[in-house]
């Protein structure tokens, strides 16, 4: 087996965005491809817990933020279409009708395959987010873990 | 050079994978699980009704380094064979 590297960031908050990253992610590593993801700025609501979580040490402002950002993968909004929050509901509707995997079960099944989610401290802090409001067995890290794992990796994605 | 039809359907298959009804990435997923229960030169069938499988299936081979046999479509689903490596 040929393994390589590959490494996507997950820039985007939007459900359709996250969900193409996840899709991509899951094919590599079902390929035999080491995977990392990297997670900053809106794409780090994917990882939030669905409930609010007890924290401490946050301003005013990084309250506001964390306030108004969807909380969880089941509450990103669609890049195109959103429709108030109707299109993701249509959308979630007819993927489920097609037997789509939903995006909950590709970032399971993306853990399951050993994909590494390695998430950005600056954005965690720029937006008001603490490691206990983020799903478990994350790693948290900087540019500098990005581009060393980009450096041995064959694909690199932003999305 | 993939298979005629005839000779797919007289392989000996030693592992089916049933990915019917699935969606990419759904049968390489399924594939990646079983490979592990098919032994080194038996060949594995994957059965899908996602049509883009037929491109998914062989690059899967390819990138994994198994033997592609081919392909053909059996009464509204897709049977796949591939021959297992290492």
């Amino acid at each position: 087996m040929d393994t390589s590297k590959k490494t996507i960031i997950v820039f985007s908050g939007d459900f359709d965005r996250v969900f193409a990253a996840f899709i991509i992610a899951n094919g590599a590593a079902a390929m035999g491809d080491d995977v990392t993801m990297f997670f900053t700025f809106w794409g780090l609501n994917a990882l939030r817990k669905p409930k609010k979580q007890a924290t401490s040490g946050k301003s005013g402002l990084q309250k506001a933020f964390a306030m108004m950002m969807p909380r969880g993968a089941d509450k990103l909004k669609l890049s195109n279409m959103n429709f108030a929050g109707a299109g993701p509901k249509m959308f979630k509707k007819v993927m489920k009708q097609q037997n789509v995997m939903s995006l909950n079960e590709l970032i399971d099944s993306a853990r399951e395959q050993g994909i590494r989610f390695v998430v950005c401290t600056m954005s965690m802090d720029v937006m008001g987010l603490k490691e206990e409001e983020l799903i478990d067995g994350l790693e948290f890290g900087g540019v500098a873990s990005y581009l060393g794992d980009a450096d041995e990796a064959n694909v690199n994605l932003f999305v | 050079m993939t298979a005629a039809i005839e000779e797919l359907k007289e392989l000996k298959v030693d592992l089916v994978v049933d990915a019917r009804g699935t969606s990419c990435p759904g049968p390489i997923l399924a594939a990646k699980k079983a490979i592990g229960g098919c032994p080194v030169g038996g060949v594995m069938e994957v059965m899908a009704t996602d049509s883009g499988t037929l491109k998914d299936i062989p690059a899967w081979s390819k990138k994994m380094g198994h033997d592609y046999l081919g392909s053909f479509d059996d009464a509204g689903y897709l049977r796949l064979f591939l021959k297992k490596m290492k």
